[in-house]
């Protein structure tokens, strides 16, 4: 427990880095649907580059919907319809132009579940590079699998049984291992839907220490239900209610000053 | 005779459960609610208790009765009709055909006294079973009359009766099993070790032996046709036509599977699937029919533009309709694993910018590998067992070659082809059917249960 | 895109990048291999589609004429000096009456002059050895037909029958004959002289046909010549290359033989199969008597071809031609085979019908669906309700499953161990069928039972034993109805599979050759399918039509069972 950063020293800490950041995703009046279900209405948000920004919200309020228009991994569901603008870097990422996989490869994805492949912790982290062609020769690939594993803080756990299949890892470790996964390919934004809610508390723990330290090279997007969570590591919080954005903003304003009721209600525990 | 005791059997019932529940309503009074049973229940179990042991006689008696007059029978043949397996054979069939009302005429006088012994000490023997059924049927049915009572758990006896009952027929399929083995089993035994039985070969022989030719001369002016059990030109001949049918039906049916799981729309599905079904559903008698008159002539035709010769009974035909015959069980086993794949997998595929296909090939594929492996083990059993399409396409010729073009024999083929027609039980050759039905259950048996725990596991996994 | 390196990360992990030229190409080669994976599938689908398209198809083009069947429809007089000489009139005397050579009077009467005896053989030939068969059953149903000349249709043989029905021995007519023809007699060998040259096509045809047929031959040598074939075995070959160069190039006249296209001339109401042609003139036997000697004037008479070899058919020109003649008098008519569906098995072709395998099948059937609908699904009841976990249970459990997957000959195996030779039932009854079937699909029946027992929710259990209902009430009362339509489902998909299967009913003698419709559960009989195999082995054409056409019903049987196990699945589907 020790090593859970003190989530006032965090807060505050967000507070004094504040200088504008320049937008990464920009969504504009985004509208999802599910068949004739309206999952999202009139989303509009900006999110900035090289910071942690977390979505809140009650279940089933539509924050992974939104998370995963972002990659476009709503595109694999049948019965899903997006609507509005969302821009990366200023680019239409709806453009039919723009090649869902090569976004993809730009947009990482953690997932609530730790899913590594049925392969070998090694061939899990270097999938992604192999697909998209990232290496020019083993011991390229190695450097990767091994910066990358460094990096999500499993080198040292793993790096003698690097053959060993993924799905033998313990479930933190595993969450790891995907975060590694997606690092591989040197993303420029990592989408996490509540990448925490299958781990213990030093699980917990030590990937929160992975996002403050990846927030120094990756736009960070975290959808969690944990309140401390979010104002523990992120620096921008944005609080979804009935597929509506109802507020957001900087995270120490969100949890001490909530402007409107829900989100107050909310963050206070009177629902959801 | 069997319908007299059909009648005892039904009047007992009757009595039982009519007497019997009577008597409880009388004893009861009206008074339902303080009997332990209802009055139909005391009626059912009476009624049970009546029937049982008039059954179990008459399973018994009708057996024992049928042995003696057998028994009698021969102890009034000749005694060298007597001592001669085949010739005893023979001499009963006719006997017991005239006890049943046959022709008379033309048998001999021992075959006529045979006859008419068998006739009579059956009937005899029948007699007394119905007499003690009926006996036993009476007692069973007054006893089940004398516990008739206000506390008396009619209800649960029946219902114990009942539970045995079910597990009687449950147990029907371990009986199957215990027959199966103890019919091949038992027989291929006295094919390898048996010393009444003459031209056996030895295990050694048998399961390496180059040369199959279970058929000896039968006539002097044949010459020496020397009989041989070799089974390894049965072996090949049954791996070629099965490899031929799973290079077939593998590709296909993987493919097929993975597209209506993967690509396809719900309609497409809803069309494709029925298809696949239909195949499913052919007999195999049928498409052995469509290989040996329409796909055998058209491999042969196609071989000759190229200048081969292709046998008109290849082992390609036979391979090829096989595997059109497995291509529905591949495709639905691997359908059902493919589809067992968590979606977690393929999001965290896509999520890494995979393509549809390389998220099948390197993500579900794998993960479905145990299941795909053992869908083609269990198509693989289907062919090695698979007996019409090969005893239509395929030929009779023990050939030891691995030419798909050239015609091959099968395990199962040899099965027919040795036991339909006039058989001696006591030959080798009868035997070594026997010995190959053998072979083959042992096989399937192997594959069908690894295949079995290999999808267990795998449903663990992702259960 | 522009990467944003940042000190922590080394320079060698790239980005993925949009713009550049190899991430294109790259990214094009994905989709390549995407787009080809996915054809793979869609091939593979329509491999297996056509595979399915060619079976039906080719079933159906072979089985649909053989619910067909040609008759000669003619005046018959139903003689009574040849059904009942002595003049009886008993039942018994009408019975043995000789109805064959009342029917082959009618076809004597039909092609009047035919004296020749082996002529005679040949016309006689074209009916069914059973064509008296009908007119047997209408004589003894009206013994007043006696002495009358009545129309009735006579059964054709089967080979008759398969030559009107095949296209490909069809004749061509050439009826704008250009020169006039004379004949030399009017039976016998005959010489026809033309006075225009109408057989110059002809026989340049010929000629091109041997030079065809040498070039083939000469391609078919030098191609085993390439393989190694020694030079002796291709000496024969050469010679008859040789020879038939030889014949193209000369100008004697022509022979026919039965490997060639036959020819033949109508001419003054008869017809003369042509031995040998010039371009000007025939010479050929007669197969039906001219009329006279005169001259033919131009388009009068005609020149007849069959393009196929006598010796590919199984009729030869005679028969062919007497058919020809009886068709153009508009005597031969097809009509629906009833008796296909109402008559036994048969040595001949056109005598053989299903209903003995039909009522055998349904027999078996009876047995089989008596046997194990009951234990079936007592048994899944057991598994899926009462059975405690233990060894034994996980025994049974394992048995069925691997029941399910043991090859269908050995259930036959076991059938003549256990049920021929040790309880000493009767061979190739429905009753020991039924058995083997019965233990054979059972494995199906439970499984499919306990699916379906496994689907009614808990709940519904529950509620009973609430009420106070002991476990087997509630199992028997509530949750076994609820579960029947699964497990007639199950039972209907276990039956169809029963009726197909064959290879364990011939272990246990189901395939001999029966006549009689099967009446009880021990008598010998056989069933569709073996009836099928049985038919299929057969060398006529005509059989092979049969076999079809018996596979078509067996099909079509199957298809409705499928179907009706559909509709109810539909019909009782619950979502609980
Ligand atoms: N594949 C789908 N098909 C139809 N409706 C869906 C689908 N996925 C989500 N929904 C609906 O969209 C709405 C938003 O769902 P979403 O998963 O985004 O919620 P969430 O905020 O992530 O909830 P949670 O916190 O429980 O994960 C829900 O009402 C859900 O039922
Ligand atoms: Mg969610």
């Amino acid at each position: 427990m020790d090593m859970r950063p003190d989530p006032l020293v965090m807060m505050t800490s967000s507070v004094q880095d504040q200088a504008p950041k320049p937008v990464k995703v920009a969504a504009k009046n985004v509208n999802v649907y599910y068949g004739a279900k309206q999952a999202l209405k009139d989303v509009s948000v900006d999110i900035p580059v090289k910071a942690v920004t977390a979505f809140i919200g009650p279940s089933g309020c539509g924050k992974s919907t939104f998370l995963r228009c972002i990659n476009r991994m709503n595109d694999t569901v049948a019965s899903c319809r997006v609507e509005g603008l969302i821009q990366i870097d200023g680019k239409d990422i709806y453009d039919p132009a723009l090649d869902p996989v090569q976004l993809r490869a730009r947009v990482g994805m953690v997932f609530q579940k730790p899913n590594p492949f049925p392969k070998s912790i090694y061939d899990n982290v270097a999938y992604g590079p192999r697909i998209h062609g990232l290496s020019r020769s083993k011991a390229e690939l190695d450097e990767i699998v091994e910066h990358s594993l460094r990096k999500a803080s499993l080198w040292e756990e793993v790096k003698d049984r690097l053959k060993d299949s993924g799905t033998g890892l313990s479930g933190g470790q595993q969450q790891r291992l995907c975060i590694a996964r997606t690092i591989a390919i040197n993303p420029e934004i990592i989408l996490m839907d509540e990448p925490c809610s299958a781990l213990d508390p030093i699980a917990t723990a030590r990937i929160e220490e992975l996002m403050a330290e990846l927030r120094s090279n990756f736009t960070i997007i975290i959808v969690t239900h944990s309140m401390q969570q979010a104002a523990r590591v992120s620096q921008r919080t944005a609080f979804f209610h009935l597929g509506i954005l109802v507020e957001k903003g900087e995270t120490s304003q969100i949890f001490t000053n909530p402007t409107d009721k829900r989100t107050q209600d909310y963050i206070t525990g009177r629902f959801g | 005779m069997a319908g007299w005791y059909a009648l005892l059997i039904l009047a007992l019932l009757t009595a039982g459960y009519v007497i019997s529940s009577a008597r409880a309503r009388s004893i009861a009074g009206g008074n339902y609610a303080e009997m332990h049973s209802l009055p139909a229940y005391h009626g059912l179990y009476t009624a049970a208790l009546a029937m049982l042991p008039a059954l179990i006689c008459f399973l018994i008696g009708s057996q024992l009765a049928s042995y003696f007059a057998t028994q009698t029978a021969i102890a009034a043949l000749p005694g060298d009709v007597q001592n001669d397996v085949l010739k005893q054979g023979a001499a009963l069939r006719e006997a017991f055909n005239i006890a049943a009302g046959g022709p008379i005429n033309s048998s001999s006088a021992e075959i006529q006294s045979a006859a008419a012994g068998y006739a009579s000490v059956l009937s005899a023997g029948q007699w007394i079973t119905l007499a003690i059924g009926t006996f036993t049927g009476l007692a069973g049915l007054s006893w089940g009359l004398s516990r008739v009572s206000m506390n008396f758990r009619a209800r649960n006896g029946f219902e114990k009766l009942v539970h045995g009952l079910l597990w009687v027929c449950a147990t029907i399929a371990v009986l199957t099993t215990i027959g199966i083995v103890f019919s091949v089993v038992g027989e291929t035994y006295r094919f390898f070790f048996d010393p009444a039985i003459t031209g056996k070969p030895t295990v050694f022989e048998f399961l390496f032996g180059t040369e199959w030719n279970p058929q000896a001369a039968l006539r002097a002016d044949q010459g020496e046709i020397q009989t041989a059990y070799g089974f390894l030109p049965l072996l090949t001949g049954t791996l070629l036509i099965t490899t031929i049918a799973i290079a077939v039906a593998g590709p296909l049916g993987l493919f097929s599977a993975i597209y209506l799981a993967e690509y396809a729309s719900p309609r497409f599905r809803a069309i494709a699937k029925p298809i696949l079904e239909i195949l499913a559903g052919i007999p195999t008698v049928v498409l052995g029919f469509f290989a040996a008159l329409t796909v055998a002539p058209f491999i042969r035709g196609w071989g000759e533009t190229f200048g081969l010769n292709v046998a008109s009974e290849s082992a390609l035909a036979a391979g090829v309709v096989m595997g059109m015959m497995i291509i529905p069980f591949i495709s639905s086993l691997s359908d059902d694993v493919i589809n067992a794949v968590p979606q977690s997998l393929r999001d965290g595929a896509y999520a890494m910018g995979a393509t549809k296909s390389e998220t099948i090939r390197q993500v579900i594929l794998p993960a479905a590998l145990p299941g795909i492996v053992s869908a083609f083990m269990l198509a693989i059993s289907r062919a090695i067992g698979e007996t019409m399409i090969v005893v239509m396409a395929a030929g009779l010729a023990a050939n030891l070659t691995f030419n798909p073009l050239e015609a091959v024999t099968t395990i199962t083929v040899q099965i027919k082809t040795i036991l339909v027609g006039d058989q001696e039980f006591d030959s080798a050759k009868t035997l070594a059917a026997f010995a190959l039905g053998f072979v083959l259950f042992f096989v399937t048996l192997v594959l069908n249960y690894i295949a079995l725990k290999v999808v267990q596991k795998y449903r663990e996994q992702y259960d | 895109m522009t990467d944003i390196t940042s000190g922590e990360f080394p320079s060698s992990i790239r980005r993925v990048e949009f713009d550049s030229a190899e991430s294109k190409a790259r990214l094009r080669g994905r989709y390549k291999s995407e787009a080809r994976f996915k054809a793979y599938g869609i091939v593979a689908l329509v491999i297996t589609t056509s595979f399915l398209l060619a079976l039906l198809t080719s079933i159906v083009s072979r089985g649909v004429p053989g619910f067909f069947q040609n008759y000669l429809v003619t005046e018959v007089l139903v003689d009574a000096a040849k059904i009942d000489p002595q003049g009886k009139g008993t039942p018994e005397a009408l019975r043995a009456g000789d109805y064959s050579a009342v029917a082959r009077a009618a076809l004597a009467d039909a092609i009047p002059g035919i004296n020749e005896r082996q002529l005679k053989k040949e016309l006689n030939g074209l009916l069914s050895s059973g064509a008296g068969d009908d007119l047997r059953e209408m004589v003894l149903a009206n013994p007043s037909l006696l002495g009358q000349r009545i129309r009735t249709p006579l059964l054709l043989a089967d080979q008759a029958d398969i030559f009107l029905k095949e296209t490909e021995s069809a004749v061509r007519v050439f009826a704008d004959t250009r020169g006039s023809a004379t004949p030399s007699a009017t039976t016998g060998d005959i010489t026809i002289l033309v006075s225009g040259n109408d057989f110059a096509d002809d026989v340049a045809l010929i000629k091109a046909e041997l030079v065809n047929s040498a070039v083939a031959l000469e391609k078919n040598i030098a191609l085993r010549a390439g393989r190694g074939a020694s030079a002796e075995s291709l000496a024969d070959l050469k010679a008859q290359a040789a020879e038939l160069r030889q014949r193209a190039a000369g100008t004697a006249s022509e022979t026919l033989d039965s490997k060639t296209a036959s020819r033949l001339v109508a001419i003054n109401g008869g017809v003369v199969k042509v031995k040998e042609m010039t371009p000007t003139s025939v010479r050929g036997d007669v197969i039906v008597p001219l009329t006279t000697t005169a001259e033919a004037a131009p388009g009068t008479w005609q020149i007849r071809v069959y393009d196929r070899p006598e010796a590919d058919r199984n009729m030869n020109d005679r028969a062919a031609t007497f058919l020809e003649q009886l068709k153009s008098k508009g005597l031969i008519e097809s009509k629906f085979n009833w008796a296909f569906f109402t008559r036994g098995d048969s040595r001949e072709a056109e005598l053989a019908g299903i209903q003995g395998a039909l009522v055998g099948s349904i027999l078996t059937l009876l047995v089989t669906i008596g046997l194990c609908l009951p234990i079936g699904v007592l048994a899944a009841i057991y598994l899926e309700e009462f059975a405690p976990k233990n060894r034994f249970t996980e025994l049974i459990e394992i048995n069925i499953n691997n029941l399910a997957a043991v090859p269908s000959i050995v259930f036959g195996l076991l059938g003549l161990a256990v049920f021929l030779n040790f309880f000493g039932l009767p061979r190739s009854a429905p009753l020991v069928g039924g058995l083997v079937l019965a233990l054979l699909v059972l494995p199906t029946i439970i499984i499919a039972s306990r699916a379906a027992l496994k689907s009614v929710p808990p709940s519904i259990r529950e509620a009973a034993l609430g009420v106070g209902a002991s476990h087997q009430q509630a199992v028997f009362h509530h949750v076994l109805p609820l579960a029947m339509p699964g497990i007639m489902t199950g039972t209907i998909i276990g039956m169809a599979h029963a009726l197909g299967e064959t290879a364990p009913l011939l272990m246990i003698g189901m395939i001999a050759f029966i006549v009689d419709v099967p009446t009880s559960l021990t008598q010998a009989a056989t069933v569709l399918p073996v009836q099928i195999f049985l038919w299929s082995d057969l060398p006529e054409p005509a059989f092979k039509m049969k076999t079809a056409a018996a596979i078509l019903v067996l099909l079509a049987v199957l298809f409705l069972m499928n179907g009706i196990s559909i509709w109810l699945r539909k019909k009782f589907e619950r979502r609980w």
